[in-house]
């Protein structure tokens, strides 16, 4: 009888099924089959030769309890999301916000410039240049010509400055995806309950933000949050064309890079799977912490 | 009885901070782009200048007709990778953004049985990522006998679940009775879907193109297409690039033609975000 009735549910949706059949195809086929075999290849030790072998949880004690440079490599990490994650958030935010109402030709080109960083994948690579090590190097010799500085300073070589730089150039890259989404989320906002609110005693702009347009903005606030969590968390490739790999006294290692090695550079797919398991852990958590935070807002 | 004004106006002071603040920003955001620029202009030894300059001071278009030169000589000619990018890049977008339109429309608007776990299926998806994920990818992909072909290249941009995810996300902003009116009057859902629903989300969808095109773009797709005549773009600059001539400026230039058709889309599909203004706002 129950299952007649599914069957019955599952035959009145069929229009349903068929408009999301193009996508799901693709979706199974070319991402949840690969996450699927790369969860279930973290229990086990493979080389790509051999056949994998089931080692139980084996990858992650190793992980926590041998590996020094894993715990190097989330200590980079939550360093680096954790400050660049919020920064470039709300810097999507505030300058989507702040261009809102400026007229069309402002508003285009101070939107260019802005995402000018994201329109290439390779257009950061030119802060190797930029930040070069010796006296050539473009910002070398400006504070040098300003007297702020005697001797060039090694920018992506000093441990102790690498992180430091990664972040900046993180952040100078991070109006991508989110800033396009926020200014696309302001124009769906209804501007008629802008008057609806000053006659309920709406008294200033922050006022305005907070109680309507926010609200109206919930699911767009949502993807941007999202989609910071996984730059932010996921960083590497940054680290990987500017420091070099491995960079000095790992400075710039993050587990996307450290999985990377494991995978790509020791054929150890297992151990390189459990790190990429790990790093989806966290960011669901962190998902999920902030989805929360999103949901009270206007109350 | 005059309503309050419509929106409530900064004061000039703070129009005036804002736009200084924007401005110092933005001379940092734009400085590798000035900087790419200025090196593809400068002849060989302006490279060597101390200090280093932003501008070039005996500007050249040496380093594109260096580029030219080496393309004309070729075997496969410029025309050819030109075309297969265009192609990959173009249909992946089309597909990226109907398929993307009908999926997102049903997971937020529609009621069936399973709805539930696959939008939160969606969104799991969506924070596993890394390089892990190539090499099961790439066993697919060439079990389905798409290796060396632009499916190789655009199916997995038809997989990713940041369009999907984006769009969703507006649709669910559609009030529910516009959709219930449509239906009504005896709107199919195909034209319910393609007819109102994307229409009312406008700058969602056009920004999944910026995005999706860019992305496809930028992909050299060297790991998957291995046929001289089939390879992208990206991949044969960066050969000639790091092998026929080894020279800062000419790589300037190869960066520069990369960055122009994204910018030309950008340019003209973010204006169309922009006019939208006038009449902005789902409306019950």
């Amino acid at each position: 009888m129950k299952n007649n009735k599914l069957a019955s549910r599952i035959w009145k949706s069929r229009i349903s099924y068929l408009m999301l059949l193009p996508f799901l195809f693709f979706f199974f086929l070319l991402l949840l089959l690969p996450i699927l075999v790369s969860i279930v290849l973290s229990f086990t030790s493979f080389d790509f030769f051999n056949m994998p072998v089931f080692v139980g949880v084996d990858n992650f004690i190793t992980l926590f309890v041998e590996d020094g440079e894993f715990i190097t490599a989330l200590q980079n990490t939550f360093l680096f999301a954790l400050i660049t994650g919020p920064i470039s958030y709300l810097l999507c935010f505030f300058i989507a916000w702040l261009i809102n109402d400026l007229n069309h030709v402002m508003r285009s080109v101070i939107t260019f410039v802005f995402y000018a960083p994201s329109i290439s994948g390779s257009l950061y690579t030119i802060w190797s240049i930029l930040l070069s090590s010796d006296r050539y190097g473009m910002i070398n010799s400006f504070l040098i010509s300003l007297g702020i500085i005697k001797e060039p300073l090694l920018f992506l070589n000093d441990p102790d400055m690498i992180l430091g730089c990664l972040i900046v150039i993180q952040l100078w890259m991070s109006l991508g995806t989110g800033f396009l989404s926020f200014i696309a989320g302001f124009q769906m906002v209804n501007r008629d309950l802008f008057e609806v609110g000053a006659i309920d005693g709406i008294q200033n702009r922050w006022q305005q933000l907070w109680y309507i347009t926010l609200p109206q903005m919930k699911p767009m606030l949502l993807f941007g949050a999202i989609t910071q969590i996984v730059t932010a968390f996921s960083v590497g490739d940054v680290s990987l064309n500017l420091c070099g790999f491995p960079s000095v006294n790992n400075a710039g290692l993050t587990l996307t890079l450290h999985a990377y090695d494991y995978a790509n550079l020791r054929f150890e797919m297992g151990y390189g799977c459990a790190i990429t398991f790990i790093l989806f852990a966290i960011m669901y958590i962190m998902h999920r912490i902030i989805g929360s935070l999103i949901n009270r807002i206007g109350r | 009885m005059k309503l309050k004004t419509k929106q409530l106006n900064r004061s000039l002071w703070g129009n005036g901070i804002s736009l200084f603040m924007l401005m110092l920003m933005g001379a940092f955001m734009l400085l590798p782009l000035v900087y790419t620029v200025a090196s593809s202009l400068k002849p060989t030894e302006e490279f060597y200048v101390f200090p280093p300059k932003l501008y070039a001071v005996n500007p050249t278009f040496n380093n594109f007709l260096d580029l030219w030169d080496i393309f004309a000589n070729m075997r496969v000619p410029l025309s050819r990778y030109i075309y297969n990018t265009l192609f990959a890049s173009i249909t992946g977008t089309v597909l990226a953004v109907v398929f993307g339109i009908m999926g997102a429309y049903v997971l937020s608007k529609h009621d069936f049985p399973g709805k539930a776990a696959l939008n939160r299926i969606i969104v799991v998806a969506l924070l596993y990522t890394g390089n892990i994920l190539a090499v099961p990818r790439y066993l697919i992909i060439s079990r389905l006998n798409w290796l060396d072909t632009s499916m190789a290249v655009l199916a997995p941009t038809l997989a990713s679940t940041m369009c999907i995810f984006l769009l969703r996300q507006f649709i669910t902003t559609v009030p529910n009775a516009m959709l219930e009116s449509a239906r009504i009057d005896g709107a199919g859902e195909f034209r319910i879907c393609f007819q109102m629903v994307a229409p009312n989300v406008k700058p969602a969808w056009i920004t999944v193109t910026i995005l999706t095109f860019q992305s496809l773009w930028n992909n050299n797709g060297s790991s998957v297409i291995f046929t001289e005549t089939k390879k992208l773009l990206p991949a044969a600059i960066s050969q000639v690039v790091s092998s026929g001539i080894s020279r800062a400026g000419a790589g300037a230039a190869g960066t520069l033609i990369m960055i122009i058709p994204p910018i030309l889309v950008f340019v003209i599909f973010q204006r169309q975000i922009i006019e939208t203004m006038a009449n902005s706002g789902v409306k019950e």
